[in-house]
Order: C-alpha cells, then structure tokens, then sequence
C-alpha cells in the first residue's frame, strides 16, 4: 500500500481474480498535477465506481486506462499487461476489451443510429454484412431500443442518446465497460433507466465497469466498490454500505453534499485547466 | 508557431504511416472526393470564369497602349494556367473546404466524437486525416483543370463579343505560346496545395478545444493558416519551377 492511496483488502483481491490495477498512476497538464499517485484494483465481474468532485480527474484518470492519455508515472495493469508503455499498435488490441460510453454520448452525429451502433462491428469485421443489421438490433434491444436505427442522433433525447452510446459501447462485446458520468444531465426517472442498464448489462454479459459519478444516488445503486478520488489519490474504498458509514471527513462530506468541510471550492480551477489543456485528439497513432 | 509546424509535421508522418495499413479507406477516400470536388465546383467556376474575363479586359486596357491586344490571349492563358487558376482554387478552397475540415473535426474532438473513435478500435488519423488528405491531393488538379478550361473561356469571351479581337487571332494566340509545362505546373501547385490545405485544417480541428467558441477559433485559424500556406507555398514553387 503506498502512502494515501488504498487498495481493496487481500482477501477480496484473492477471490476475485483482478481484471484492472492501478499503481502510481500520474497524471500532470503543465504544470498542474491532476492525478498524484492513483492506486486501484478493480477485481473482475464487479462494478467499481469512483465518485469526485468536478474538476478532480476522475475523466482523466477514465482516459488514462483506455490510453486516450499518456500517464507520466505509474502502472495500468489490464489483464496483467501495462498498457501505459504500449505503442499505438498493442494499444489498439488492449482497446477491444473496452467499451466506452461518453459523458455526452458522443455519437457520430454524420451517421444513423443503426450506423454508429454498427461502426466497430464494420470496423473490425466481426460479422459478415448481412448479419450485422440484427446484431445491431439486438444490441438496441438490450438496452431498451426498438425501431430507431434510422433515426439521426440530433433527432434523439439525452436518455435515448445514451442509451445508443451504451449499445455501440457494448456491440463488439467488450470485457470491461467504462462509464463517464452515466447520469449526468438526465432526469431521475432517466437516470434510474440507465442505473438499472448498468446493473443489467453487469449480470448479463459479465462484464468489469468502472464507472465515475459525481451522482451519489446512482453510485450507490450500481456500485459493488465506491472509490473516492480526491486531490488526485484515492482516499477511500469500501463497498457502498462502507462509504455510507465512513469516518473519513472528506468522504462524509462529498456524500452528504456539504459545502462546508475539508474539501473547499479550490477545485474548481482544475477544471477550468483540463479542459484548457485537452491532448486528446493527436492520441491516436502516437 | 514552431510547435504548431512540428505538430504539423508529426501528423503528416502518421498519415504516411496510416495511409498503407489496412483496412483501406476508399469509400472514405470516394466521400470526401465528392464533398471538395463536386462541392467546390460550382464556386471555383463562377470564380475562374470571372478571373479570365477581367484579366482580359485589364490586360487588353495595358497592351493596347503599344498596341498588342493581340497578345491579350496568350497572356490570359499564361496567367490562368500558371498562377491564377491553381491560386483562386487553392484560395476558394481553404475558405470552402479548410473550414468545414476544421469545424467537423473540432466538433468531433470538443464532443468526445473522436475519442469515442479510439475506443471503437479505429484510429482517428487514419479514419479522418488521410482520406482528406488524400481526397484533396487528387481533386485540387482537377478543379484547376477546369478552372483553366472556364478562366481561358472567360478570357475569349470578352476579348471576342466585348471587346472585338478577332476570334482567330485570339485562338491561334492562346495556342501559340502556351506549352504543356505551363498546365503542369499549375496542377502540381493544385496537388500540393489540395494537400496542404488538407493537413492544416485537420490539425486546427484536432487541436481544438473549449467547446463552440473553441471550434469557432480552430476554423478561423485553419482559413487563415491554410490560406496562407497557399499563397507563401506558390512562391516557391514558382521560384523552384520557374
């Protein structure tokens, strides 16, 4: 255990065989440090969530496990293998394990729904042509869609449009699901439709999620570990009925939702950063 | 600055890297053909025509002070062919499509669009860059193709109906002085363009960030930057193909 960062307890580590793990993971724009020595398990078939503050890096900490960004120190282990010394090569075969759904759905906004559910399927040729249509059928069926494969996503509600994104996510059949603020900017009853897909898609198709919220509702629904991220290091993990009854001021505070406490508004400039200094978009082939 | 000509450059290399790699991107390649070709032609034509039209009534004003007007034609020719077709197309097509290169990208990256790419195990310069790079090497020396063909038109037109040049002399003129190479280098200088206009659009869409008003200044930035890199570049190539 390094130094104000926690893993899950031995025991659990041992029964579940872990799927991600994270050691010393650093992250810096410039000069601002975002992450400070990130160090998480996620073990296998079970749904971790990281809660945070806006602005604290849980995006960031999101794209680093996919390789969306570089860390500058520290370790992602996916199955064993580290991605954050991979080239762009190895980290394309590592990327088939994930599914992503973005925080603003990100559908390709120039296709149909049928299109975008369709894209890594064309991509990677995983199905013939023909059979691709009721793949993407019933991947839409799976998350509660019929019938709209024609529909252009600026026709779509944000419910609906998440819930595309969490079928192209899931069309090619990833192991791990990343979740970005999943109930962000829905109304409760859209917010719960979508909790209740996580959990669904977690029993049915066995996949490892990590999710990140600033949504304390959804995060104790979904979670089977909560993480909280603070000034870039995880400060707590247990189980929702842990960080329900934790001691930790910083924890209590956020989960209760008190502007008063250890956490002030300092944060807020972090966000202001991050988005000031992307480096996403050259990612790709570096 | 410095940073942005080695970004630049990083990128190229990749879309080098990209562009023999499968899986071929040739619908995307066809698509985007379609979107600077077919698209842009209509303006480059009102725009050519217009270019070989006052260069005749402006060179006609110049030389029939020594009385050369029949020369008109071979300057029209020389100049449309050399210069003004490959530039005005060049110039056109920043504005047209360097914009909508940049906007389109830069909405992409400010939406997650092209991380999203990422994560569906497509790689965004391949996906994106190349088949618009591609797309705009290729099309840029057909515009110019027939941006000469209307400029020369235009040119005909008003020295012939406007202006009274006799419609032989004018032709045999046009003919006379203008030589393969002259044609050659402008559609050289339509490649390199196309291709130029194509990179740095891209890399303003991909850098862009901040939301609307970030995509807003990616676009400015894309016109301006490729609109020059028009004008900087046919300096030297003419310099060099003199």
């Amino acid at each position: 255990m390094r130094p104000g960062g926690w893993i899950l307890r031995e025991d659990e580590g041992a029964l579940e065989p872990k799927m991600i793990e994270i050691q010393g993971l650093k992250k810096s724009f410039g000069q601002k440090v975002v992450l400070d020595g990130v160090d998480l398990t996620v073990p296998r078939g079970k749904n971790t969530v990281v809660i945070g503050g806006s602005g604290t890096g849980k995006s960031v900490l999101i794209k680093c496990i996919v390789g969306l960004l570089r860390a500058n120190a520290g370790e992602v282990l996916i199955d064993g293998e580290d991605v954050t010394k991979m080239n762009e090569r190895e980290l394309v075969r590592v990327r088939r394990k994930f599914g992503m759904l973005f925080q603003g759905s990100a559908l390709f906004d120039s296709m149909n729904v049928g299109e975008n559910v369709a894209f890594a399927l064309r991509r990677l040729h995983l199905y013939p042509e023909l059979q691709v249509r009721d793949v993407v059928e019933e991947k839409l069926a799976m998350v509660g869609l019929r019938d709209i494969q024609h529909l252009m996503p600026a026709e779509l509600s944000g419910g609906m449009k998440k819930r595309v994104g969490l079928a192209r996510a899931i069309a090619a059949e990833p192991e791990i699901l990343l979740y970005d603020e999943p109930t962000t900017g829905l109304d409760p009853i859209m917010a719960d439709v979508i909790n209740e897909l996580v959990i669904s898609l977690r029993e049915s198709l066995g996949v490892t999620s990590i999710s990140i919220t600033h949504d304390m509702a959804s995060a104790y629904k979904i979670a089977d570990h909560i993480a909280m991220l603070y000034k870039g290091m995880i400060v707590e993990v247990g189980t929702p009925e842990e960080i329900r009854n934790t001691r930790n001021a910083v924890v209590s505070q956020f989960i209760e939702g008190r502007a008063e406490g250890p956490i002030t508004a300092e944060h807020e400039d972090f966000i202001r950063f991050v988005h000031r200094s992307g480096e996403t978009g050259m990612q790709g082939g570096r | 600055m410095i940073e942005d000509l080695g970004n630049i450059f990083l990128l190229l290399l990749q879309c080098v890297t990209w562009l023999f790699r499968p899986p071929s991107e040739i619908r995307n390649i066809v698509k985007q053909m379609e979107e600077v070709g077919i698209n842009s032609m209509p303006v480059v034509m009102v725009t050519a025509t217009f270019t070989g039209m006052v260069l005749a009534l402006q060179s006609w004003s110049g030389f029939q002070r020594f009385q050369a007007t029949s020369f008109v034609g071979s300057v029209v020719a020389l100049s449309i062919t050399r210069e003004l077709g490959p530039v005005f197309a060049g110039l056109i097509v920043s504005g047209r499509v360097g914009a909508s290169m940049a906007a389109e990208l830069g909405t992409m990256k400010v939406t997650e669009q092209i991380d999203a790419l990422v994560t569906l195990a497509t790689n965004p310069v391949k996906y994106l860059v190349v088949p618009r790079v591609v797309a705009s090497t290729l099309v840029l020396p057909v515009l110019v193709i027939f941006a000469d063909l209307v400029g020369i038109l235009g040119g005909y037109f008003v020295s012939v109906y406007l202006l009274g040049a006799n419609p032989y002399v004018y032709t045999e003129k046009t003919y006379q002085y203008l030589q393969s190479w002259d044609i050659y280098t402008g559609l050289i200088k339509a490649a390199v363009f196309g291709f130029l206009i194509a990179l740095i659009s891209c890399y303003n869409g991909f850098i862009a960030e901040g939301g609307a008003e970030g995509v807003g200044r990616a676009t400015t930035r894309a016109v301006v930057a490729s609109s020059m890199s028009v004008l900087v570049s046919d300096y030297f190539m003419t310099s060099l193909m003199f």
